[in-house]
């Protein structure tokens, strides 16, 4: 009689032969499979930062491709890494992904290095969204501070595009200089084509600079926060949310229809590799995006 | 539930057959330490007579056999500004032969995150089901706490589980290849005298766990004393070294790394297991570090096997095998800093 244990050959499993599809979190598949995609186009917005459209070569897998507002992707440079990015692009085009990079280390300097045609690695969409639907009847407040107008961004497409679904939308940004404002092609968009409240504060003005100067909270003087039907969404360094979302509980706005996304080191995005883990939560399967009340009771989140 | 009894000689002649066909890991003493006692290690053995089924511990768990310390992720072949990716899930079989009931809970809390929570890991889903597990009973092995954590016993996750009888051994049979293995031998059905002597057997090994520890309170005390001096007076000792995870059978947590040839013809994607004690495990780019010092990256360690995994799957991560506290060398124990913990709550 054979007394070999008989393998198990997982690569026969129907499951692991289906496409990959990382919005079906429970299935088992080849999840280290990325969807190859070309850099169709960089666009440089800062000294440090490039916005780079990507666009999903395989038209099945870019069909399939589709994420909400708030989500993230792990763009790979095979042979150099494998990071975290907001995906800053418009959600209801399939497969096209546009994607706000700065400069800060091994894999983002290969990026800002890379030539328009170069081949990249997507895996995803992860991580949770914000709640657009929730929103939906209310004043919504889209609140960045520096680079976190990447992963506000998606959000705003969301806002504009349904506009008639939302009260007031008020966009609060700022930055440290106006050399660091992003996106600043779009803002005569936002307010005039899609009638958005939008306000920029810089911190350190240059000569040209005719608007407002100081720190991003000064911008609450100005606007009515209806506090029992607004939704707001933060994004971010830590103190600065931490700042603003104290400042709009203070003015009534309930905790939990605040959201802020948060930052932590990645190497998975598929809660396995830990080092995203806030006590009991994987900011890759529990977030990036969460609302301020969980935030608070998250040890050591901010 | 099937049960049946074995006589150790047939039993040694069942290892000598899954060696025929098989690869057989099995603890093997491997060394001495200082005391002269000995130290063992699973290792892949090539006859019965290298096994020790009686040995109280390993340094290391066998989690390497499901979780190796450094593991392909995938190949890239370039090519004229292209790239091809390959990724292979598929793992050969394996007889893992006498394993501790804690080593198996083990395993089944490994089975919790990385099979059966959203995104199953193909990597670790074949080797587990390449894995036919046979457990064994033992004595409780010195400073373990695995009667308190409630892993002292287990009921599922291996194929075989073996319990000395004296002449012989009571296993039970928990799968159909189980079965089918101990076929290959003389079998005998389980008589009311071997019952009472496993029952004998279980209440002795239950009688001497010695450690009082009483974990009942612990995610909510963590909780409260997350504050707590305790955690400056422990983490003030660690050396950030991270042999306590690499040493842990639940501990899964990982890096990823990617390389690439000298000639950039091939590159590969590989993960290379970590410790959340290792100063830059949580650190981001800009040189931000969410956990810079040593008591908080020691407190989270605790605070993920006693709470953070409590919510998540309702039960702790640890095991209280103690490898972490003997591996530990400025001798941070589990048990101490949670009996501290617990004693700067009644102050
Ligand atoms: C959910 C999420 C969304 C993000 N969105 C954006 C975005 O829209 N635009 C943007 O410019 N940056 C974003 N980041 C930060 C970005 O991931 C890091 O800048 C990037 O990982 C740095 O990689 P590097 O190889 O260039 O840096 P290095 O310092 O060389 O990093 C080496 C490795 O460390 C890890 N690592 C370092 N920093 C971070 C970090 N901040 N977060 C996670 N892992 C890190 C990565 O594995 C990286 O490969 C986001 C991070 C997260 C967690
Ligand atoms: S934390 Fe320590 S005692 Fe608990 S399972 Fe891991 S190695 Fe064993
Ligand atoms: S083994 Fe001890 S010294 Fe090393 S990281 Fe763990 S607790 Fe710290
Ligand atoms: S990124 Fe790996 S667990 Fe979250």
């Amino acid at each position: 009689m054979n007394t070999t244990i008989h393998p198990f050959d997982i690569e026969k499993l129907a499951d692991m032969r289906a496409p990959v599809d990382f919005n079906q979190r429970n299935r088992l598949m080849p999840v280290e499979k990325n969807f190859k995609a070309q850099i169709a186009h960089i666009t440089p917005l800062t000294d440090r930062e490039k916005l780079f459209h990507i666009r999903i070569l395989d038209a099945a897998e870019r069909q399939r491709f589709t994420f909400l507002p708030g989500q993230f992707v792990m763009l790979e440079v095979p042979g150099f890494g494998e990071i975290p990015v907001s995906i800053a692009g418009d959600p209801s085009i399939r497969g096209y992904i546009e994607l706000c990079i700065r400069k800060a280390g091994t894999v983002t300097g290969v990026l800002h290095s890379a030539q328009p045609g170069a081949r990249v690695g997507i895996r995803g969409p992860f991580g949770t969204h914000f709640p657009m639907d929730q929103m939906v009847g209310s004043d919504v407040l889209l609140i960045a501070g520096g680079l976190g107008l990447a992963p506000l961004r998606a959000p705003i497409f969301h806002v504009t595009q349904n506009r008639p679904d939302y009260r007031n939308v008020h966009i609060l940004y700022g930055t440290a200089d106006p050399g660091q404002l992003l996106f600043d092609f779009e803002y005569k968009q936002w307010e005039r084509i899609y009638g958005c409240d939008l306000r920029i504060i810089v911190e350190r003005p240059d000569d040209g600079w005719t608007g407002q100067v100081g720190l991003i909270t000064k911008l609450f003087d100005a606007i009515d926060v209806d506090p029992d039907d607004t939704y707001a969404i933060v994004c971010g360094p830590p103190v600065m949310f931490k700042f603003i979302c104290n400042r709009l509980s203070d003015m009534g706005v309930p905790m939990h229809r605040i959201y802020v996304s948060l930052e932590r080191r990645m190497h998975c995005g598929m809660g396995k590799c830990c080092r995203c883990n806030i006590g009991s939560t994987y900011t890759c399967i529990g977030g990036p995006v969460f609302d301020y009340w969980t935030v608070m009771n998250l040890k050591e989140s901010i | 539930m099937l049960f049946k009894t074995v006589s150790k000689d047939e039993f040694e002649k069942l290892v000598g057959i899954m060696l025929e066909s098989n690869e057989v890991v099995a603890p093997t003493r491997v060394e001495s330490d200082v005391h002269g006692d000995p130290i063992h290690e699973y290792l892949p053995v090539e006859s019965f007579d290298e096994i020790d089924l009686n040995y109280e511990t390993t340094a290391h768990s066998a989690k390497t056999y499901f979780l190796p310390y450094r593991e392909n992720l995938s190949t890239y072949t370039f090519e004229a500004g292209d790239w091809g990716q390959e990724i292979g899930y598929r793992a050969m079989p394996r007889i893992l032969l006498g394993l501790h009931a804690c080593d198996i809970n083990g395993l089944l809390k490994l089975d919790k995150v990385l099979a059966r929570d959203v995104f199953p890991s193909p990597y670790y889903v074949s080797r587990r089901q390449n894995t036919f597990v046979v457990g064994i009973d033992h004595e409780p092995c010195d400073g373990g706490f695995c009667h308190a954590v409630g892993a002292d016993t287990v009921t599922h996750g291996f194929d075989l589980f073996l319990t000395d009888l004296g002449e012989t051994y009571l296993v039970e049979i928990k799968s159909s290849r189980g079965y089918s293995m101990l076929g290959q031998v003389k079998t005998q059905d389980v008589s009311d005298a071997d019952t009472q002597a496993f029952k004998a057997v279980r209440h002795r090994i239950t009688e001497q766990f010695t450690t009082d520890l009483d974990i009942q309170d612990l995610p909510n005390l963590l909780d409260m004393e997350f504050e707590s001096e305790v955690w400056t007076k422990w983490g003030e000792k660690c050396l950030s070294c991270g042999s306590c995870a690499m040493s842990c059978p639940t501990c899964y947590c990982y890096g990823v790394e990617e390389r690439a040839s000298m000639d950039w013809k091939t590159g590969s994607k590989s993960k290379r297991l970590y410790a959340c004690t290792i100063v830059d495990f949580a650190e981001v780019s800009g040189g931000r570090n969410f956990r810079p010092d040593r008591k908080t990256r020691l407190k989270y360690r605790f605070y993920h096997q006693h709470r953070g995994f409590v919510e998540s799957y309702d039960e702790p991560k640890c095991v209280g095998c103690n490898r972490c506290g003997r591996a530990c060398l400025v001798g941070i124990h589990p048990a101490e800093v949670i009996g501290d913990l617990q004693r700067e709550e009644r102050l």
